[in-house]
């Protein structure tokens, strides 16, 4: 029953000194839109980065032969899956419920030539059906051709942007795309130039797309010999599961499964994203610690007479203490929901005007939503450290001797 | 049988590296229903003896027996037990929670100590209101109201719990003589009606000649004892 008295001189006590509890609560408050708008935005910004770099380039998950990774840079043409180990490969893949599609590849490095220049190019060959099912937002990165059905046709080359400004290419010029197979055999191939593509992050791509047949043919294969299956997810969220999944069930001595953060760079800038996010959090639980521990401080300070008296009546300790508890805790809620509720808000408007932005070549475009996880681990955060920070200065009230609070020796 | 019992008291504290006997061998008994005054001049150790028989302070040496309890060998939690049950108490400086009405601060001790439900709650506190005439300032703030009416919403939240005894640490010290005397008499009027014992601090003259069973206190020690009751 006393309950409702404690938090009557609770909530009359913050409301008797306004001007501070309003400064601390603003404080608060800010702190707390700081971070719910930040987050939404920084996690905003990383999911379409991950979006574009994923649906475009890498895919979720990418299967290849066992220490292909390792020389990656160098695009081995010897650490290739056999065609039977592609098919056990595709076997395995086309058993996970969460995969929706899988697109083969073959990476190799070639020369370019228009017969006046040439020009080193990473190529990727592609079935072109599978690979738009896998990567959808490739099309997006391809240029200057009309029809998208398939992206690139037998006897067709998609010429990164760079070397087709470079080396002043146009569509439909014939180019001769040299390469040197794994026996060390140099085999050359005219193709068209049917569009060019741009690089992810920016103009200084170099990956080209040619059609799987023509790799074959290229590089002497008489069946092909695969350097990665990427593999799409129904959902993003299925990422642990199904890498954990795939993992597990394929064979370890034959093959290798990584997924798109072991691929590129970005992950680290994702992982910057999130230690930023970490960070603006501890400088919220700064904010609110030391506000709120100043606050009460005070407050048990100012009110020492106030204490003793009430203890002289006969009011216990724990009494005392929840008295100056629920004071804190509230001056942290209410601050808290004020800062979700205009957090909430800003989001809203932030997400209905979309804005968008050039990373690279990525056409960002932040939709921040309303992030209740990241709103609850904030609003969890602000109660705990305001609990936490109540705490000490609550403690000192209750322990205080009446004859010492009351101003007698 | 006494209802307060001190037997050789003292009191010790240090003041910076001075030591001060503040209560030296107090002994004394009072009996229910008294009105009794400790009187002294500043640093005579009324205030302490009245913190000693309150339970708010423990003596240094000697035995305090209130109500047949031997309080000296509580501990904190008991003590406030204790005081919530058994006594009441008024504060030179009023001593109002600022941010309760009248009405709440004199139902403060029933809520917060004795937990009594709402009904019985208002029946008590308007009875008290009424016979300390400030009915019509319930809902009133402290800071609202008269140093005389504060002091009289305190005599009534002392008695709001019906406690056996209530201590007053020099209450007409803040007030003019004609609200001094009003407080008083309407602490008289409660000994009477409810048969309370009122102990109090004060070196007002006045007051004092109110009072039915005096002590004179100097250095910490007992000099003097008047009974008026058994004067008359």
């Amino acid at each position: 029953m006393y309950m409702s008295t404690i938090l009557k001189i609770a909530v009359r006590n913050l409301t008797r000194y306004t001007r501070r509890t309003l400064l601390t609560a603003t404080l608060i408050s800010i702190g707390v839109i700081f971070v719910i708008v930040f987050g939404g935005l920084a996690s905003s910004f990383k999911n379409s980065m991950i979006n574009v770099i994923t649906g475009s380039l890498l895919a979720d998950i990418q299967i290849h032969k066992k220490g292909y990774v390792e020389s990656i840079d160098n695009l081995p043409l010897n650490i290739f899956l056999s065609s039977e180990e592609t098919a056990e490969a595709t076997k395995i893949i086309s058993g996970n419920p969460n995969v929706v599609a899988s697109s083969p590849r073959i990476k190799f490095s070639a020369m370019l030539s228009n017969y006046a220049q040439t020009s080193g190019v990473r190529l990727v060959a592609i079935y072109p059906d599978k690979e738009i099912k896998t990567c959808p937002d490739l099309a997006q990165r391809i240029k200057g051709r009309k029809d998208l059905s398939s992206i690139v046709n037998p006897g067709e080359i998609l010429v990164p942007e760079l070397l087709f400004k470079g080396l002043s290419l146009k569509l439909g010029d014939e180019i001769v795309v040299v390469a040197t197979n794994r026996d060390g055999a140099v085999n050359g191939v005219t193709l068209r130039v049917a569009g060019y593509s741009e690089g992810v992050m920016g103009p200084s791509g170099k990956d080209g797309y040619i059609h799987i047949e023509d790799a074959t043919s290229l590089l002497r294969m008489e069946i092909p010999e695969i350097s990665e299956i990427a593999i799409k997810l129904k959902e993003f969220k299925y990422l642990s599961s199904s890498y954990k999944k795939l993992a597990d069930t394929i064979n370890g001595d034959t093959f290798e499964v990584h997924t798109w953060e072991h691929l590129t760079p970005f992950s680290t800038i994702v992982k910057i994203v999130d230690v930023l996010i970490l960070m603006v959090r501890v400088i919220l639980t700064s904010i609110v610690l030391v506000s709120i521990m100043n606050i009460m401080m005070m407050s048990v300070y100012e009110r020492i007479g106030e204490i003793g008296m009430i203890a002289a009546l006969g009011t216990l300790p724990r009494q005392i203490l929840s008295i100056f508890f629920l004071e804190g805790i509230l001056l942290g809620l209410i601050s808290t929901v004020v800062g979700a509720i205009v957090a909430v808000v800003i989001l809203t408007i932030l997400t209905i005007t979309k804005l968008e932005f050039k990373f690279g070549s990525m056409n960002i475009a932040l939709t921040p939503g309303i992030p209740w996880s990241e709103m609850l681990i904030t609003v969890t955060i602000v109660m705990v450290i305001s609990a936490i920070a109540t705490l000490q200065p609550a403690i000192k009230a209750s322990k205080l001797e009446p004859v010492d609070a009351l101003g007698h020796v | 049988m006494a209802l307060i019992e001190l037997k050789n008291v003292n009191k010790k504290y240090h003041s910076g590296e001075v030591i001060v006997n503040a209560a030296r061998d107090i002994t004394l008994e009072i009996t229910e229903g008294s009105f009794v005054a400790f009187v002294g001049p500043s640093g005579s150790g009324k205030s302490t003896l009245l913190n000693l028989v309150g339970c708010l302070d423990m003596p240094t040496s000697g035995s305090i027996s209130i109500l047949g309890t031997k309080v000296d060998s509580l501990d904190r939690v008991a003590r406030a037990k204790f005081r919530g049950d058994h006594l009441g108490f008024i504060f030179q400086n009023f001593s109002l929670i600022p941010v309760l009405t009248v009405y709440e601060n004199i139902e403060y001790p029933l809520v917060m100590v004795k937990n009594l439900p709402k009904e019985e709650r208002q029946e008590k506190v308007r009875s008290l209101l009424e016979k300390v005439g400030m009915l019509n300032q319930m809902n009133k703030y402290p800071n609202q109201i008269s140093g005389g009416q504060k002091q009289r919403a305190a005599v009534a939240r002392a008695l709001v719990a019906n406690p056996k005894i209530v201590l007053a640490d020099e209450p007409t010290a803040n007030l003019d003589s004609e609200s001094a005397m009003q407080v008083i008499k309407v602490m008289h009027r409660m000994q009477e009606e409810l048969g309370t014992t009122f102990i109090f601090s004060t070196h007002d003259q006045k007051i004092v000649e109110e009072a039915e069973i005096i002590y004179h206190l100097k250095d910490g020690i007992i000099v003097d004892r008047i009974d008026r009751k058994l004067r008359a």
